[in-house]
């Protein structure tokens, strides 16, 4: 279903005046979030940058009833919520978690792996801003390749950690991504998410201004450069069958993607690797692994189509 | 040292205080004031189409009656997300300080 | 009313399904196990109406029941040891979020080296974090404190998670005959849930976003306000039950052969049936003993200690703990209460790491104290009762800090 930006009331989405950045990724989610589900959920958010941005009691900066919960707990105690709210015949409540990077990759893994396992009817968001931005900007099991954070000084050694991959590997009903460069996107991931009964995931880039080093203004801009590079494809990962997401089709084609250069420059926390070529050549490589995945992952979970499609090619 | 020296609580006294908010602007004070940059709308050249208000991470971009958009300087950060997204430029972002 | 031969865990799940609850959530450890299990057998025989959440660990499983709780669910977890130990941080955060809960702890020795058999270092090592906690001796005290547990619990006036102690395979495994109360009498005694809020779209409250300083310092002397509040509770509920259940048990510490005792015995958990039986042997001898078994550890009762020790001579206490470096916890606690009365005080750490004592050892140790104060006054703050076989073997750690 689109979304009628006209259609939708004049709400406050998220509280203004809230403690975010100027610019944050995570404030926009929000809005799309409560653009999405309404007055029909509650939040379980563990320690991060969303537990600071809520403010100071008694007021909250978030327009959702929301549990704030220690640091590796939040699918844990999202699915205890659900399961209250179903003994108490409150079926329709969406339980929404909403977790940093640091939160469902690394501290969060735990219990993420064993909420998805046990398909807990929770809609389980990572907001994904590459590192533990909260406590300053540590370098998490998210962050990208070449990144700069308060702890890989001279950039980060290895890989961004494929939790999408991870999440279709543990076989839940719905796995996606989204960033809030595109969020009608988004909102329609999270609407078609709601209809779905069982764990869904979706994982959300969220570009941070004050972490990655750019100008505030740019948060939307940069989240679509990274889905124009190439380098996060938006996709869906519905019962068993994996789709591209319209916005990234055509990046399938490396010739169609912007160059990375493009995307990097604006960060700051890759100043360091602009002249260094073969590193940025290491990010394109990374990029076009990234595409290799997504073709296995099309093969994989649309056989039917796969086969079509080498029919039409005899 | 007698006994008596402890005091028994005789109706103990309750009060009830616990880490309990709800929603409400201004969590983090009069935001407006972190602005060095402030947007401003020419309605001349907004057609409401309302990206803006969309991208907006502050929720302070207002819809108007006709359509347009005006911004709520009381809490607006002036981060220029909403200059940036504007199709048609719109909006400006002018320094305040 | 039904009398079943019921293990200490079996006890539990008996009372967890009379209490109606309706969220379950449990991580396996020895010897917790067949209280989780039992559980899943009720629940998935149609016995018991409620979701069993089988988490990846005992973190996730204090946090499932804690946010069942939240949501408004009667909720109920069961650990032991490392698994307590495991779930510290969520133990802290549901006693701040003033969630009421009840959660079972199968008291059991820490490793290193691993070892499954029963002290009291897990419960005591939740001490200043707000649950209230409490010791049962016998299977049939396991049943009522853990019913007991959700009435406390849920008054408006406490609003504080409880934990109901039980002995590792001294109770949990052992069986004994229990009284298992009828629905209907349950029904009528313990009211519908009650918690001071609810995370739900209804309320649109939020817990736990960051407080100024003075108004957290508040909220954590509204929890003390509560524990203190929580005295008077226990003691009432305690005193209903017996009404209508026909068991009580004397609220926050009961007073075994206290009538024209001089001296006093002060301990908690199961193990104090093992000294209640020394206290008869030594009573049978004419020697003016009494024992004080402490059921609730926290609140600590103060008041109820000093009205019963206040005629004493001298009190020993035995700990099934301690903090290393320091003294037992109990004898800690004790001896902060009696200051004021001056009288003669020692605290024997024996029984960790499963260490068996018997009745005979009690005796012992209890008559050489009485000895020793009759002489004058004694103060030992700490002594180690070591095993049998390395008792002399060994050189004692300093029994005196205190001159005479």
């Amino acid at each position: 279903m689109t979304v009628n930006l006209r259609k939708l009331p004049d709400l406050k989405y998220v509280m203004p005046g809230n403690a975010a950045c100027p610019g944050c990724p995570e404030t926009m989610g929000m809005r799309y979030l409560k653009m999405a589900y309404g007055d029909n959920f509650v939040m379980v958010i563990p320690a991060g940058c969303s537990s600071v941005i809520q403010g100071i009691w008694p007021k909250n900066g978030i327009n959702a009833p929301v549990l704030n919960i220690v640091f590796a707990a939040a699918a844990s105690a999202a699915s205890g919520m659900k399961a209250a709210f179903d003994m108490l015949g409150k079926k329709d409540i969406q339980v929404v978690v909403w977790a940093g990077d640091g939160g469902t990759g690394d501290i969060g893994f735990q219990a993420l792996s064993g909420a998805a396992e046990r398909d807990e009817d929770i809609v389980y968001i990572c907001v994904d801003n590459e590192a533990y931005m909260n406590t300053g900007i540590q370098r998490s099991s998210l962050t990208p390749y070449g990144a700069w954070t308060t702890t890989t000084w001279t950039g980060k050694k290895e890989h961004k950690k494929n939790l999408p991959l991870i999440m279709i590997a543990h076989g839940v009903k719905y796995v996606a991504t989204a960033t809030v460069g595109y969020p009608t996107d988004f909102i329609e991931k999270l609407q078609r998410a709601a209809k779905i009964k069982g764990f869904k995931y979706i994982h959300l880039l969220a570009p941070c201004p004050v972490g990655w080093r750019f100008d505030p203004a740019k948060t939307g801009e940069i989240g679509q450069l990274a889905v124009k590079t190439g380098l996060f494809p938006l996709f869906e990962y519905v019962e068993g069958k994996f789709q591209l997401s319209p916005l990234s089709k055509r990046y399938k084609d490396p010739a169609k993607r912007v160059p990375v250069t493009e995307y990097l420059k604006l960060q700051g926390r890759f100043r360091h690797l602009l002249d260094k070529p073969e590193e940025i050549r290491k990010i394109e490589e990374y990029i076009d692994s990234v595409w290799y995945m997504i073709d296995v992952l099309e093969k994989a979970f649309n056989p039917q189509a796969e086969a079509q499609k080498l029919l039409r090619t005899l | 040292m007698k006994a008596e020296a402890y005091p028994v609580l005789e109706e103990p006294k309750t009060f009830f205080l616990a880490p309990l908010s709800k929603p409400a602007p201004g969590s983090a004070g009069k935001t407006g004031t972190w602005r060095t940059h402030k947007p401003v709308v020419n309605l001349e050249k907004c057609t409401g189409c309302l990206l803006c208000w969309l991208y907006c991470p502050e929720n302070t971009v207002i819809k108007l009656e006709n359509g347009k958009v005006a911004i709520d300087y009381e809490y607006c950060k002036g981060c220029g997300v909403c200059a940036t997204s504007c199709p048609f430029d719109a909006i400006e972002m002018v320094p305040e300080v | 009313m039904v009398v079943k031969t019921l293990t200490g865990n079996y006890a539990v799940a008996y009372a967890v399904k009379l209490a109606r609850v309706q969220v379950v959530s449990a991580y396996p450890i020895t010897p917790q196990t067949t209280i989780v299990e039992k559980l899943s057998e009720m629940i998935e025989k149609g016995e018991m109406n409620a979701r069993m959440i089988r988490v990846e660990s005992e973190h996730s499983a204090l946090a499932a029941v804690y946010g069942a709780a939240s949501a408004g669910a009667r909720a109920f977890t069961a650990t032991a040891s490392h698994g307590l130990l495991y779930m510290h941080e969520v133990v802290w955060w549901a006693a701040g979020a003033r969630v009421p809960l009840v959660m079972a702890v199968v008291a059991r020795a820490i490793g290193p080296p691993w070892n499954i058999h029963v002290d009291h270092q897990d419960i005591f090592d939740q001490r200043d974090s707000g649950w209230i906690i409490a010791f049962a001796q016998e299977n049939q005290e396991v049943l009522d404190l853990t019913l007991q547990a959700f009435k406390i619990s849920e008054d408006p006036r406490v609003y504080l998670p409880m934990m109901v102690g039980l002995e590792g395979f001294i109770l949990s495994h052992t069986m004994a005959p229990v009284d298992i109360p009828d629905q209907e009498l349950v029904d009528s005694w313990l009211p519908p849930r009650r918690q001071p809020y609810v995370i739900s779209p209804d309320t649109m409250y939020s817990m736990g976003n960051i407080a100024p300083d003075e108004d957290h310092y508040m909220m954590r002397y509204s929890m003390a306000a509560a524990m203190e509040a929580a005295k008077q509770v226990i003691d009432e509920v305690d005193k209903e039950y017996g009404e209508i259940f026909g068991r009580s048990y004397g609220g926050l510490i009961e007073c075994y052969k206290c009538d024209g005792a001089e001296y006093y015995v002060v301990i908690t958990g199961s193990w104090a049936g093992d000294a209640k039986k020394a206290v008869d042997s030594l009573r049978e001898k004419g020697v003016p003993v009494g024992l004080v078994r402490v059921r609730f550890i926290r609140p600590w009762p103060r008041e109820r200690l000093l009205e019963a020790l206040s005629g004493a001579k001298g009190v020993i206490v035995f700990d099934r703990a301690v903090s290393m470096g320091s003294v037992g916890p109990l004898f800690a606690d004790v001896a902060q209460t009696l200051y004021p009365l001056g009288i003669s005080m020692k605290g024997v750490i024996a029984g960790l790491t499963g260490v068996d004592v018997k009745p005979s050892v009690f005796e012992e140790a209890i008559a050489g104290f009485i000895k020793e104060a009759e002489e004058g006054p004694v103060y030992v703050p700490s002594e180690w009762l070591l095993p049998r076989k390395y008792r002399g073997k060994y050189p004692s750690i300093p029994r005196e800090v205190v001159a005479r």
